[in-house]
């Protein structure tokens, strides 16, 4: 998963409102257990990702990593829990399992707990192919410039390292007779990474990073597409942790479910999916 | 002004006894252009690296004598502080890119330096504006092609107009048209900021028309430093694998001042009533041939990327066996998507591959085929000392030169029980000597010479001569021309030897013999 720029209104809007915007739509997620709020976060994270033209990409990662979590939690969950009080099974009571009783509650707790790790998921593959990680990283080397630069460049090399590894394996299945083994191949990698490393060392210093001395800021005037989603952000977050302060989007698994705010649920979680999707209705100015 | 001077500069690597650079005495002058050759380990990249101050500051080493770069001395100031004065451009533009978009990439060196936001802005915009670039600011640095990452490595260097930069074989990843581009480049923003350049190249003919001087390295000292012509002349004398094609024709031909560019060249002819040859007839289209025995054959083969573009479109092509034949085209042509279906590594998505028997097949880096810590790791020692490799039998293949590393690989893909019915290569030649070519081909004759069928994938033309008889040009994952090595390499001018553009000969021996038939008219 990585970083595409594409014509849209979430590329065109800054590095730290994008982020923001992200992190208020994961914040959300994070802070509030009921499912309509969830599955309005992460359906507004899908729904976004397709405005922002990186739907393939958000919707495959969350469903390859997202979808096996949210199933993992969903079947672990009720037979791990001894809470609730409808039993809807009893399993086990053969040498050495012990008997346990497996109730609606776990199940609901353990999907709804799936659920929130999608959304989150989506939130966070959502950012990472939206917002171009090299603003960002612009934006943390004014606090810590040396530690911001060495992680982006760690995260440079991993790429530079997969392809070598990719052109390593073609490397290998060239190889007639008997594949090499598996230390001969370990002990190659990691010879090549120290090469690879050191050619990227090399780059850098020749680059000025040696003297590297922190940027100074730039004042940008903000764009319409900046306006747009910092007032998103503020927006999803506000209604997020509103709703979790005033008990309008509760929810308890245990001793039995109960979902707490009935239609005030349904209102916030509608809210918050147009508060989050109306910065993507503005599609002037988007491309660059 | 002298913007480089190294006065008795000798340097030794940690751990080694021989010398990588030698008393080098040089001064370079504001605003020159200087190429640097030399055969490979003879000292370029290291003199280079001595410049930019990663010798003796990165490396290690035993360093002597006094290297100034722009008023630095490198004893004093390392690469961080150079790079204020001198550009630096290495051979591989993957390990060069550091950040994720063009922009950023640009920007980074004018950042570390601590520049404002605003001149950081306008200094990426005339990099990107004076190399062609404006249109990739804002795309991601994984997007782009061998050559586009060339160029962002190129203006990244010259992003902070520095008075000076040194360029390791920048080409020797690019097509000929590519490369060709990038050297012009170079001249243009030499005559225009008036930037010295420091250029080391192995395929002189590309660079030598547009330099001002040649300084030639042989083992770590410098044995010629002299203006292109004179260079030529001291390279026949002493250094024939130095010379170019052109040159060499013009010394068989007995006609002299050597010429530096085929545009020198023509002139000389000219001048000598000699007449030069009309381009020749467009080469041979493409014809579906399928011998009875074909060692290794294409058949109608087409590549089509799930929800991409295709990259090989119904591809016809057969070999004999024993059959040598260069394949050619620029980047992204399909050369190396062809090669990797030879040997299965890839299989079509329409059409299909026969083969006789096993096909070897040597991907570009040989290093990636080697797994052992020692070279007799690898291969027996009959293998070994057939593949002339037995005398480094306990080196380990890391410390190899380039053309020893080759030679190991395409030792281990060609070994085991079953003779291969094809050798297939994908850019062997890459940053590879006149000298290590001439060998390669030389070994890639003998296993046609034992009925095995020889496909290379090679932007070289000069190689391709030497090592083909038959030429394939791919372009747009399409076979576009097929045929004898005449026929497709001698009309054409970016996929053309050099004596080839000068009089229409592929070979300078060929051409001295028609500048002679001519002169005797």
């Amino acid at each position: 998963m990585t970083y595409r720029r594409r014509a849209s209104p979430l590329h065109a809007a800054r590095a730290s409102v994008a982020c923001l915007w992200c992190a208020a739509l994961a914040l959300a997620a994070i802070i509030s257990w009921h499912p309509l709020v969830l599955a309005a976060v992460l359906l507004t994270a899908l729904a976004a990702a397709l405005a922002a033209g990186v739907g393939r990409e958000v919707g495959r990662f969350t469903l390859l990593i997202g979808l096996p979590i949210a199933v993992l939690f969903t079947v672990i969950n009720p037979l791990i829990s001894r809470e609730g009080l409808t039993v809807v099974a009893r399993l086990g009571g053969v040498w050495p399992v012990p008997e346990f009783e497996v109730t609606a509650e776990a199940i609901a707790y353990g999907a709804v707990a799936g659920l929130r790790a999608m959304a989150i998921i989506a939130c966070c593959a959502l950012y990472f192919s939206a917002v171009d990680p090299d603003r960002v990283l612009r934006l943390f080397r004014r606090f810590g410039f040396r530690s911001a630069l060495t992680a982006t460049l760690a995260t440079r090399l991993v790429g530079v390292l997969a392809a070598d590894a990719r052109r390593l394996a073609d490397g290998q299945r060239c190889r007639p007779g008997a594949p090499a083994s598996r230390l001969a191949i370990v002990r190659a990698v990691t010879a090549g990474a120290l090469d690879r490393a050191g050619d990227v060392a090399a780059a850098l210093e020749v680059r000025g990073y040696g003297g590297a001395a922190a940027p100074a800021g730039a004042r940008v005037p903000w764009s319409r597409h900046d306006v747009a989603f910092a007032l998103s952000a503020a927006a999803v977050a506000a209604l997020a942790i509103g709703a979790q302060a005033g008990g309008l989007a509760g929810f308890d698994a245990y001793p039995r479910v109960e979902l707490q705010g009935g239609a005030g649920a349904a209102a916030i979680a509608a809210a918050l999916a147009i508060a989050g999707l109306l910065p993507f209705v503005d599609r002037r100015g988007i491309a660059r | 002004m002298t913007v480089l001077s190294l006065q008795g500069v000798s340097f030794r690597y940690p751990g080694t006894e021989r010398p990588a650079l030698r008393d080098v005495d040089l001064e370079i002058a504001d605003g020159e252009f200087v190429v640097l050759c030399g055969q490979s380990a003879w000292g370029k990249s290291t003199l280079l690296r001595a410049a930019c101050g990663l010798v003796p500051h990165f490396h290690g080493g035993r360093f002597e004598g006094r290297l100034v770069v722009g008023g630095l001395d490198t004893r004093e100031h390392g690469p961080g502080d150079i790079a204020a004065v001198a550009g630096t451009l290495f051979q591989d533009p993957e390990t060069q890119i550091v950040m994720g978009s063009v922009r950023a990439e640009i920007a980074f060196g004018l950042e570390n330096r601590g520049w404002s936001a605003a001149a950081v802005a306008r200094g990426v915009e005339e990099a990107a504006l004076a190399l062609g670039i404006a249109p990739l600011l804002d795309r991601s640095t994984t997007e782009l092609s061998g050559g586009e990452l060339q160029r962002v490595a190129l203006a990244a260097a010259l992003a902070g107009r520095p008075r000076l930069v040194l360029l390791d074989e920048p080409t020797s990843q690019l097509d000929p048209v590519a490369g060709d581009e990038l050297v012009w480049l170079l001249r243009r923003l030499n005559e225009e900021w008036g930037t010295a350049i420091v250029l080391a190249e192995h395929r002189l003919e590309r660079c030598l028309p547009a330099a001002d001087r040649v300084v030639a390295l042989v083992d770590g000292a410098v044995a010629c430093d002299a203006p292109p012509a004179a260079f030529l002349e001291w390279a026949m004398a002493n250094e024939p694998s130095l010379a170019t094609p052109a040159a060499r024709m013009f010394s068989l031909a007995g006609v002299s001042p050597l010429p530096p560019g085929v545009k020198a060249a023509r002139a000389a002819l000219r001048d000598r009533g000699i007449e030069v040859a009309a381009p020749a007839p467009a080469p041979a289209a493409p014809r579906r041939r399928r011998p009875k025995e074909a060692a290794l054959s294409f058949e109608r083969v087409w590549f089509e990327r799930r929800g991409g573009r295709a990259v090989l479109r119904g591809i016809d092509l057969a070999l004999r066996p024993g059959e040598r034949v260069a394949l050619m085209g620029r980047n992204g042509a399909g050369k190396s998507t062809l090669l990797r279906h030879a040997n299965g590594l890839l299989q079509p998505t329409r059409g299909r591959v026969r083969a006789a028997g096993r096909v070897a097949l040597l991907l570009q880096h040989p290093g990636d085929v080697i797994v052992a810590d020692r070279v007799d790791g690898e291969l027996d020692p009959e293998t070994l000392r057939r593949a002339g490799l037995d005398h480094l039998a306990d080196r380990h293949p890391r410390d190899l030169s380039g053309g020893e590393r080759q030679r190991l690989a395409l030792a281990i893909v060609t070994s085991g029980g079953d003779r291969p019915a094809a050798v297939c290569l994908d850019e062997p030649t890459r940053g590879m000597d006149r000298f290590h070519k001439a060998h390669l081909a030389e070994t890639l004759r003998g296993y046609a010479d034992d009925g095995i069928a020889v496909l290379v994938a090679t932007h070289d033309p000069e190689f391709a001569v030497q090592v083909a008889d038959r030429v394939v040009l791919m372009g747009e994952g399409e076979l576009i021309a097929d045929g004898d090595a005449h026929d497709v390499l001698a009309g054409g001018w970016y996929f053309a030897t050099e004596t080839a553009r000068v009089c229409g000969a592929l070979t300078p021996e060929e051409g001295a013999a028609l500048i002679l038939a001519e002169a005797r008219r």
